[in-house]
């Protein structure tokens, strides 16, 4: 089973929960053990390498949903191989590094998770047969390195770095979806093998340049190219391993990565090349020539990788075959030194306690095994024979030498790379020189030393590869380095040589020309420096900074137009759109009336409707009198209830009464917190406007519900009505619909009822009001805070309340009533034993934890849903029966009312948390009016 | 003679509820507002109860008791609030 391909990703997704539990243990168990999973998912891609190296694409999919396309599905081929041997081999040494780097303050647990988590990712993107999913895993590399990089959230730098990162490799992510959708629209399919093989069918597509273009600013925004470089130097405020892994080694090698995976459809044409190799270009040189003014040396490195990425990108822009191969071997080569110049650097920073080369002088006497390591690394980030950068580079030099596609310009590519080349061996020798030579260090906060034994040696791993792929090229990496140029050309590999010494030649006279010429610019640094300073420094992080906050506030301003925080204006603009849609049909119905025959009109419906009527009206005009208003209302309720029962709809008229009462009891709780009267605030024209708008609407909605109660109207209730006691075993229709027929609504809804109620409960919670001392009229409250009368009056009605309320419940299923109304039955009853004794008295003689209700509610409606699955029914089929007793007689069950019961303890569970915790932010010492004040 | 005595209940009860309305309407103090929504309530139990009596059912039962309950929960909170203006405490 642990064959399969998915196994690789999904080891480290499961390893992600390993450092949690682990970082209660010591420090070494925590990083032994998170380095458990992914080490175990290397033993695999190992294991299934030499299907790999014969040429075979290992692929294993899963449907997820197939109907539009989408699937989860992995391959393994060379260029998938090299990535994943890149990501878990460096993941596990940084693991090992972090281990030693991480101080007792840092959450051990926390940063390891990050990182399996974004290991994670990262497979996902470099192992995806799939488009969507490749980029779904791509967002999932920009997600989990914001966490990585704002790792130090107290620092400023650290979270402002994390968000630009995210900004800017998120916006790109956007791009490469649309380009994604593009492809797949092209395409026909989003499988990356059905991709692969219609390269000519996409790059003779009319979307060509706009696919062409979405991709690369993902790519670009990703590997840090020009103009979107700016982010990476910026991200170095993440711990350094961080920078290790994901800032050389991985995560900005996905944009590159996929630019390599596209290869083979989107090269090969004009518009790629311009693109490309001149983004690639002006990266290289860029990156290089700034990277030589970085005092810090973790910009330093920065900018070098800024610098190296675009040599690749322009390797990969070129469009020959071998320049594709050479940039495969630049990845390698550039992962493996400078992740351990990241590593060294990290070393050199966490025994002296600075990262600034000026402050950082003549370590070499202070660590001289440190400075060994981060030498030869640093050499072969210049380029110097033996080293495995040299022959990259040499590769790279003789590329440029057979571009002609900028015609008789062409000669310029290869003289700017060589100028990249001599900016990339000055900075490396200032790296050298200025850190571990040139006299004495200056004010470091410690004295360096060398670091603990297993700190270096992931280190020493990465710069013993430098020096085997430096001296053995073929031995050590030709086999990985045919495989992955054979997946990323998805065609023949051309000949090339991985040997060191390719005779007299042009390429070797550049890389003397790069090394006499770095050396030079050395020398002459101080000049240069002074050069540099003319120009005022522009900070990158700044523009973008503004740049946010102007969007910010125009956002700001747009949000203030539109949403000013005025209900008034927002239920003006709703009502009028309202008005505008709803009287647009109206015009093309011809006669208002249908032909269904009218119901007599009788005394009684009239009385209720002039009640009905003048309480509706007397709620408007007494609006401002908030308590007459809110009798007003109740008369409107009363009324409403009434006519649910005289027009067939006892259930509606039993929720109604409830649900009245629970109402005019929470507002008056708040209407407590309110000032006692309320000003006039609406000018005269305001309250013209708002009246005409009403009358207007109150007209439209009239005329729709005459128009529609004038005509026969056919609808679904025919089929409920027929199917309720064969299909739901109750004659009770409205609740057979509820608990059965419509029963996953329901669940829905009392899950998102118990969610209301905790929300609730979490913002009253230590909520502070003012509290009024005395009523409206300016009279003291009463001193009895809990007349006898009512006390008495109203703990007798409980037991007759509960005793109702579960008669309600037991008939519901047949008879109107049901779980909601018996809910809010119980509610009230147990709402006017807070209001005549107070919670004190409550909490001394009922124990009810009202969460823990809403809780064991949801979870008794689920389970008995789940239950039909242990009879092979889909969820929430119901059952029922008929049985027989002696006394009790012939009595029916039906597992809906187990349903029901769980519909109650949510109902009772909620409205009790929201009523009585809005009751208790009333606290026993409130202010106190004197009677003669 | 019983459907004569139902329908002249029945206007009675409307009398009551129209006069109940005026009560409300009038006022003047928020407690006569108050005791005129509460014998409002009365008057509905009997009206629907009498609706009941008419259909020959015992199905309009419960909303009368439910009415009778909630009207009074109703009604001491709303005193409540006139006492102390704090409904739970």
């Amino acid at each position: 089973m642990l064959n399969d391909l998915i196994w690789i990703p999904l080891l480290p997704l499961l390893g992600t929960l390993v450092p949690l539990f682990a970082s209660r243990f010591s420090r070494s168990a925590c990083a032994f053990l998170t380095a458990g999973l992914p080490a175990l998912a290397l033993v695999l891609v190992l294991q299934l390498a030499p299907q790999v190296f014969e040429g075979e694409t290992v692929r294993q999919s899963f449907g997820w949903i197939p109907q539009m396309g989408l699937e989860l599905a992995f391959r393994l081929d060379g260029l998938a191989l090299l990535f994943t041997l890149l990501i878990l081999g460096i993941g596990l040494l940084v693991v090992l590094y972090a281990r030693y780097y991480l101080s007792e303050k840092d959450s051990m647990g926390k940063f390891y998770a990050y990182l399996i988590l974004f290991m994670f990712a990262m497979l996902g993107v470099v192992m995806s047969d799939n488009l969507i999913q490749l980029w779904m895993f791509w967002e999932l590399t920009s997600i989990s390195s914001f966490l990585l990089i704002s790792f130090w959230g107290h620092k400023t730098e650290a979270r402002k770095g994390a968000r630009m990162a995210l900004t800017i490799t998120g916006a790109g992510g956007l791009a490469l979806l649309a380009g994604v959708l593009l492809i797949g629209n092209v395409v026909g399919s989003y499988s990356l093998h059905d991709v692969l093989a219609s390269g000519d069918l996409i790059r003779e597509h009319a979307a060509y340049p706009v696919i062409l273009v979405l991709v690369l600013l993902g790519a670009f925004t990703k590997s840090a190219q020009f103009p979107f470089h700016f982010w990476l130097p910026h991200a170095m405020a993440a711990p350094t391993p961080v920078s290790a892994y994901l800032h050389s080694a991985t995560m900005v090698k996905a944009g590159i990565f996929l630019m390599a995976r596209m290869y083979p459809v989107l090269s090969g044409t004009e518009l790629w090349f311009l693109i490309v190799s001149m983004t690639g270009l002006a990266t290289l040189l860029l990156g290089a020539y700034v990277a030589l003014f970085k005092h810090d040396l973790k910009g330093l490195l920065a900018y070098s990788t800024v610098s190296h990425l675009g040599l690749i990108t322009l390797l990969l822009g070129m469009g020959t075959e071998l320049a594709a191969v050479a940039a495969l071997f630049h990845i390698i080569n550039h992962a493996t030194f400078k992740a351990s110049l990241f590593m060294a650097a990290g070393i050199i920073d966490h025994e002296s306690g600075s990262r600034d080369m000026r402050q950082l002088n003549g370590l070499w006497k202070y660590m001289p095994y440190t400075a060994t390591l981060a030498m030869v690394a640093a050499a072969a980030m210049a380029g110097v024979p033996l080293l495995n950068g040299f022959l990259s580079k040499e590769m790279f030099f003789a590329e440029t030498l057979h571009q002609d596609s900028l015609g008789s310009l062409s000669w310029m590519v290869p003289v700017f790379a060589t100028l990249g080349g001599v900016f990339s061996v000055a900075y490396s020798l200032r790296f050298i020189h200025d850190v571990f030579f040139n006299g004495e260090p200056i004010n470091l906060p410690k004295t360096p030393h060398e670091p603990p034994r297993y700190m270096r040696v992931p280190v020493e791993i990465l710069v013993a590869l430098c020096l085997l792929v430096g001296v053995l090229p073929t031995f050590v990496i030709g086999d990985l380095l045919y495989t992955a140029s054979a997946a990323t050309l998805q065609g023949a590999v051309p000949e090339y040589s991985l040997a060191i010494w390719h005779g007299f030649n042009f390429p070797l006279l550049m890389s003397f020309i790069a090394l006499a010429g770095g050396i030079a610019v050395y020398v002459n640094r101080k000049e240069l420096f002074q050069f540099q300073a003319q120009f005022p420094e522009n900070d990158p992080k700044l523009v973008f900074e503004a740049i946010i906050q102007m969007i910010h506030k125009q956002i700001t301003r747009f949000m203030e137009l539109a949403e000013n925080g005025s209900l008034q204006r927002y239920s003006y603009m709703m009502l009028s759109l309202a008005m505008v849609m709803m009287a647009k049909p109206l015009l093309d119905l011809n006669a208002t009336a249908g032909h269904r025959p009218q119901i007599p009109v009788d005394a009684i419906s009239i009385t209720g409707a002039v009640l009905l009527a003048i309480g509706a009206l007397a709620t408007v005009i007494w609006n401002r009198q908030r308590m007459v208003a809110l009798v007003a209302l109740s008369v409107v309720g009363l009324i409403v209830s009434l006519m649910f029962a005289k027009f067939s709809a006892p259930d509606l008229a039993l929720t109604q009464l409830a649900v009245e009462v629970v109402t005019v009891i929470l507002l008056m709780l708040a209407l407590f917190f309110l000032p006692q009267t309320t000003p006039k605030e609406s000018s005269p024209k305001r309250v013209a406007r708002d009246l005409g708008i009403a009358a207007v609407i109150g007209g439209v909605i009239g005329t729709i519900s005459y128009a529609m109660m004038t005509r026969p109207l056919e609808s679904i209730s025919t089929f409920f009505l027929e199917n309720s006691k064969t299909g739901g075993g109750g004659t009770n229709v409205v609740n057979v619909i509820l608990v059965d027929f419509r029963g996953f609504d329901t669940l829905g809804e009392i899950t998102v009822l118990g969610i209301a109620a905790l929300g609730i409960f979490k913002l009253i919670a230590r909520m502070r009001l003012y509290m009024p001392a005395s009523d409206g009229d300016g009279r003291p409250w009463s001193k009895d805070s809990h007349p006898l009368m009512l006390s008495v009056v109203s703990q007798s009605l409980l037991p007759l309340a509960l005793l109702v309320s579960a008669y309600i419940f037991l008939r519901g299923h047949n008879m109107p009533g049901g779980g909601f109304i018996a809910g809010l039955i119980t509610s009230v009853a147990i709402i006017q034993q807070y209001i005549a004794h107070g919670v004190d008295w409550i909490k001394a003689r009922m124990k009810l934890d009202y969460q823990l209700m809403i809780g064991s509610g949801i979870t008794i409606a689920a389970l008995t849903g789940l239950g039909s699955w242990f009879f092979d029914r889909p969820f929430l089929t119901s059952w029922f029966d008929h049985f027989h007793l002696p006394l009790v007689g012939e009595f029916e069950l039906a597992s809906a009312m187990l349903f029901d019961l769980g519909v109650y303890l949510t109902v009772v569970g909620a409205t009790m948390l929201i009523l009585a915790n809005l009751g208790k932010l009333t606290t026993s010492e409130r202010p106190v009016l004197k009677e003669h004040d | 003679m019983l459907s004569w005595a139902i329908n002249f209940t029945a206007a009675m009860i409307c009398i009551a509820l129209i006069l109940n309305l005026w009560r409300m309407v009038q006022g003047p103090s928020i407690q006569d507002r108050i005791l005129a929504l509460d014998t409002m309530c009365i008057n509905s139990i009997a009206l629907i109860i009498l609706y009941g009596i008419n259909m020959g059912t015992g199905l309009y039962f419960e909303a009368a008791l439910l009415i009778a309950m909630m009207g009074f929960v109703s009604t001491s909170a709303l005193c409540k609030y006139l006492l102390r203006g704090d409904l739970i405490e």
